[in-house]
């Protein structure tokens, strides 16, 4: 299974007909708030008890990150590093396909030597990605603990990851795509299955 | 609905391959294909940025081997250093230590290299054309029933007086790292046009990119044909300075390549075509200084302009190796084109 939100090509995209809204921009927004919640109680990022980092996936991991660190600070007043990890290199399905287009790779300053560290996806489908990133964090360094934060979890793993943080468990069929939209990408918030 | 880079729900970026089968010349390489080279030799750099392991997994299994006929020292060790830092098996065969010694001829040698497992084949040659021959020999062998090696991607590492696209490529990326941009940026290139590989390289990449390209030479230094290229010609470095360039591109004097006078003496070459500190200090705050190397000082350039902050010289040697792991990801990494 090359890409883990998408379902199997020509199955699934052919139509938007049975577009399905899962998640609304306030839902989403709310689901945000949720999730920052959860990572503060868990982690208590104030600096009492852990250094925590978020490491974004791109592309919209990456801004899914640095919506949590706000609403992180917001809550806590700390400011939480936030960065950006590329997976592809390390991808297992490199030779499946044509060559990948690479994406940013921004780690703070900080570094994430004894940090929490906490990747964002949007999707979480066959794990492979996630880890793909494991692989690619461990070259970066030795975190305490790594965690993982996903906006929706679309189930069929195909490798024994799970999620730390889920903004929503959603059902879905294999060919179905979720589609989460994103204002800093695609011009509006909101999460779709098709 | 999503931006063309990105696919639905964030999958990252798409895959998208950029067509390459072999890098031969840069007369030839479309803009987004150039664009994507530097564009993933830019994501190389982050991704190794401030890390304790210079390892990638990407390459594990797959084999590059450099088969240089001429001598080098950057361009073969960046090369080895792009295969080693993406986990790719690198093997150095120079013509000097191999069956080539023995009369092998190019075609035999490379078509055992490509029978012994190499998935690409890197090549520095003092022949114009010959790692194109080789790059037809090797698809021909693949396509035809013998094809049992499957595809051998071929890397023009520097043929002759013809091309070195790694080298051009390394030299925008600099620019693109030092000036912010290419397109539109004014480039002079100065000194031996004739026999340089660099030159013609970096004036179709720069053309193509978008870029101004000035040659600057005594005329026996300038090749027939050159004004087909896509470049402006003087003979007046002074002139050209005196238009303020965003860069400046000094070239060696090829020695080795010179039978005959070209020049009256080095010394005049270097009072009419050296950059010296007085021009240097006459060219714009931001201008960049780039050399390919090796640097003949007191000829082309002169020492203390070599060792100021304007030269980009050591920049173009970093940025080589990310150039070259972004070529040979983009050859190796995806799956083989038909």
């Amino acid at each position: 299974m090359p890409s883990r939100r998408r379902g199997e090509p020509g199955s699934g995209a052919a139509g938007a007909e049975g577009e399905r809204e899962l998640l609304s921009a306030a839902d989403l927004a709310r689901t945000v708030a949720r999730v920052a919640h959860e990572i503060i109680e868990r982690n208590a990022p104030d600096g009492a008890t852990a250094r925590v980092v978020l490491l974004g996936l791109p592309t919209r991991g990456t801004f899914l990150a640095r919506r949590l660190a706000e609403r992180i600070g917001e809550i806590t007043g700390a400011t939480v590093p936030t960065g950006t990890l590329d997976p592809t290199l390390y991808r297992d399905d490199l030779r499946l396909r044509p060559t990948r287009a690479l994406a940013e790779t921004e780690i703070p300053a900080v570094g994430i030597d004894d940090a929490v560290v906490v990747l964002v996806d949007d999707v979480l489908f066959s794990g492979r990605t996630v880890r793909a990133a494991l692989d690619a964090l461990r070259d970066h360094g030795r975190p305490r603990a790594v965690q993982l934060a996903v906006l929706v979890d679309r189930g069929h793993r195909e490798l024994p990851i799970r999620a730390d943080y889920v903004g929503k468990n959603v059902p879905t069929n294999r060919t179905e795509d979720v589609a989460v939209r994103l204002v800093e990408v695609d011009g509006e918030d909101g999460v779709s299955l098709r | 609905m999503t931006a063309p880079t990105t696919g639905p729900s964030g999958t990252g970026p798409e895959p998208t391959g950029i067509g390459l089968r072999h890098l031969l010349s840069t007369d030839g390489l479309r803009r987004e294909q150039a664009l994507a080279l530097l564009d993933t030799a830019a994501n190389m750099e982050q991704a190794l940025t401030g890390r304790t392991v210079r390892k990638l997994p990407t390459l594990r299994g797959r084999t590059v081997v450099t088969l240089f006929y001429e001598n080098s020292t950057r361009t073969r060790v960046s090369f080895e250093v792009a295969g080693k830092w993406m986990s790719a098996d690198t093997i150095n065969v120079s013509a000097s230590a191999s069956s080539v010694s023995k009369g092998e001829s190019l075609r035999d040698t490379a078509s055992t290299l490509a029978a012994a497992g190499t998935d690409c084949l890197v090549v520095r040659h003092p022949a114009s054309g010959a790692p194109h021959r080789i790059a037809a020999w090797l698809d021909h062998v693949a396509h035809s029933h013998l094809g049992a090696e499957g595809h051998v991607a071929v890397v023009n590492a520097g043929d002759g007086t013809h091309e070195h696209p790694t080298q051009a490529l390394l030299d925008a990326a600099t620019l693109r790292a030092r000036l912010g941009r290419v397109e539109g940026a004014h480039v002079a290139i100065v000194g031996d046009i004739l026999h340089s590989r660099v030159a013609r390289s970096n004036a179709h990449l720069l053309a193509t990119l978008g870029a101004r390209v000035t040659l600057v030479a005594p005329p026996t230094l300038l090749p027939v044909g050159v004004a087909g290229w896509p470049v402006e010609i003087s003979h007046d470095l002074d002139a050209v300075l005196g238009g303020g360039p965003d860069a400046v591109m000094m070239l060696r004097v090829q020695a080795e390549r010179m039978h005959g006078g070209f020049f009256p003496s080095a010394r005049e070459y270097a009072i009419r075509f050296g950059l010296s500190e007085a021009r240097a200090d006459r060219l714009p705050d931001h201008a960049v200084v780039l050399h390919p190397g090796p640097a003949v000082r007191g000829m082309e350039i002169a020492s203390a302009v070599a060792d100021s902050s304007r030269a980009a010289i050591s920049d173009q040697v970093t940025a080589g190796v990310h150039v070259r792991m972004a070529v040979l990801y983009h050859l190796l990494a995806g799956e083989d084109v038909a």
